[in-house]
């Protein structure tokens, strides 16, 4: 018998109770993004076309690109630029591998795993000006770090003031405290493999190096897509680590300058709302390009 | 992966690299919370003591009866975490529940532009977000930190997908029972949503509690500073006053840790999916 195949039903008329209901429940979110995301993004626009005075009451001059062929003058852009890009280049990898070695290990049958993860889990809550503040006092010329170095035999450094490894101590801090996040991520994807898979590989003789790059690697794929992904786009916003190091400067000597700084810098210390906006921009559009390059490396590999 | 009981060096191996990795963990915090009960020469004479010689509060007395803006600071963190949760859980609910349930007028158009703009740079919206807050008076004020933060399209999103997701029967039982669609969402919904909120709320909660940049931004009297500002500038008071400021570290600390040890389940269940940590 054939059952005649029922078409879902189209309203002849428009729900009015339905509809009303659907508004009041959306118009908090509505209003919200619309004045605070919506407009802003359209503002935005606006301002990264004009030269904008803030004395007295705001004035817009239409200047056209000017504010975009300025960001390719101006040598703190490029510092800045190198600065985020050598951070995110150095702490997304390590980053991640970090997390997966840690879900690995947490997932290998161990005990108490629940606790470990907790523990490990601790940076992650913890704000970022507190990590920070720890951090510049440990990284002090005197600080535990540089003891413990001194101890170990290692060459010590002014971690603070030195513009070659100042940048470097922010990068340690922050794959310690946000390894642990992807960790977690990880976690979740490994118990989602199913133990057949191994076993079955255990029956042809695969050893567990041999299974962790030919079945656990590959089938984290999507997993590491998005921690890697998730990744870029946390690290090249680093701001409150950098302005609290340097105290809003960038320094020493620009060592710590990133993006979201230099943002920072233009709307406050130069009240550039213009060329604020600019910069931001252009950080969008990097963050947008490296993610879809991303994208193509990670996300269309068939595993 | 494998099963290691039957490998027990490999074992062995495995407890000691998480026992490490423990105490690398733990030993800043440790360090600090340490410091903290130190009086300051124990700190600057540089000798290593993971335990204070000379045990002090001294440091957190400071905290509390000098530096009486602390208090402050606080409340005005505590008032707007909470609000922003509270707010953020009954709205992106609302909004998820109508993109779930309810079919309206333009629905289609608002789910897909709340699906675009979760593609939106935060720094785009920031210098903008911070003139129109300037030209509505609402420049360092508790409304200018709370409203618009109080809807969030990750968490509106994920709203939408628990509600499809969910039985249809009670809330068909609830109509029956005469219930309209505000007593259905308030009376069977939300209860049923415990879990997908408590999530949602612990990381609004931690996300506005850390906050740093949009404080930084639109705060500038000392008196309306949330405590990450508020350490910020102790720091700049007190340069080299570790002891001060690794109490008042801790002092914001805790409160966090509390909650996290309360909710972690949660916090852990809505690690996976949402995103990480500027």
């Amino acid at each position: 018998m054939v059952l005649p195949i029922r078409r879902r039903r189209i309203n002849p008329r428009w729900n009015i109770t339905e509809t009303l209901a659907g508004y009041i429940f959306m118009m908090p979110t509505i209003l919200v993004l619309g004045c605070f995301v919506i407009l802003p993004i359209v503002y935005a626009v606006f301002l990264s076309l004009h030269k904008v005075q803030l004395l007295g009451g705001i004035d817009y001059d239409f200047i056209g690109f000017r504010n975009f062929t300025r960001l390719v003058e101006d040598e703190r852009v490029g510092i800045a630029l190198r600065n985020t890009a050598e951070y995110v280049a150095i702490v997304v990898p390590s980053q991640t591998i970090l997390a997966l070695l840690l879900a690995v290990t947490l997932n290998s049958g161990i005990r108490g795993k629940n606790s470990w993860r907790i523990l490990f889990f601790l940076p992650t809550v913890t704000s970022s000006a507190v990590l920070t503040l720890i951090f510049m006092w440990i990284y002090n010329t005197d600080g535990l770090l540089n003891h413990v170095l001194a101890f170990v035999g290692l060459p010590t450094y002014n971690w603070l003031g030195d513009p070659a490894v100042a940048l470097k101590g922010i990068m340690i801090m922050n794959i310690w405290s946000t390894a642990p996040f992807y960790m977690v991520i990880y976690l979740a994807a490994l118990q989602d493999i199913p133990q057949k898979v191994y076993e079955a590989a255990e029956l042809d003789g695969a050893n567990w190096w041999q299974k962790f790059i030919y079945i656990t690697i590959p089938l984290l794929q999507p997993v590491t897509f998005f921690v890697v992904a998730i990744g870029i786009i946390g690290t090249f916003q680093l701001f409150d680590q950098s302005y609290i190091f340097s105290g809003g400067t960038g320094g020493p000597n620009n060592a710590t300058l990133t993006m979201v700084l230099l943002i920072y810098q233009a709307v406050f210390r130069n009240l550039q709302m213009g060329y604020a906006a600019a910069i931001a921009f252009l950080l969008a559009v990097i963050i947008i390009v490296v993610t879809l390059i991303q994208q193509r490396i990670f996300g269309n590999q068939k595993t | 992966m494998t099963n290691i009981s039957r490998l027990p060096w490999l074992k062995a191996l495995l407890y000691i690299v998480l026992t490490l990795y423990a105490i690398i963990t733990l030993i800043p915090f440790l360090w600090a919370l340490s410091a903290s009960f130190k009086p300051l020469p124990e700190i600057i004479s540089g000798e290593l003591n993971f335990f204070p010689q000379h045990f002090t509060l001294d440091n957190y007395r400071q905290i509390f009866v000098q530096e009486q803006l602390f208090w402050r600071w606080f409340f005005n963190s505590v008032f707007i975490a909470l609000s922003v949760t509270l707010l953020n859980l009954l709205f992106n609910s609302m909004a998820g529940y109508a993109l779930a349930r309810l079919s309206f007028v333009g629905k289609r158009f608002w789910f897909f532009l709340i699906l675009a703009l979760l593609a939106v740079p935060t720094q785009i919206t920031l210098i903008p977000t911070f003139l129109i807050l300037k030209a509505i008076g609402w420049l360092n004020s508790y409304q200018g930190m709370i409203v618009p933060g109080m809807v969030n399209a990750t968490f509106i999103f994920m709203m939408r997908q628990f509600f499809v997701n969910f039985p249809q029967e009670l809330e068909e039982a609830g109509q029956l029972d005469g219930l309209n669609t505000l007593g259905i969402f308030r009376h069977i919904v939300l209860p049923l949503a415990k879990p997908a909120l408590a999530a949602q709320a612990v990381f609004v909660f931690m996300s506005s509690w850390n906050n740093f940049l949009l404080p930084i931004v639109i705060l500038f009297d000392p008196e309306m500073f949330t405590l990450p500002l508020g350490l910020n500038s102790f720091k700049g008071q007190y340069i080299s006053y570790w002891n001060y400021i690794m109490a008042a570290s801790m002092m914001f600390t805790l409160p966090a840790l509390g909650i996290y040890a309360f909710f972690n389940r949660y916090f852990i269940q809505g690690a996976t999916f949402t995103g990480g940590k500027g």
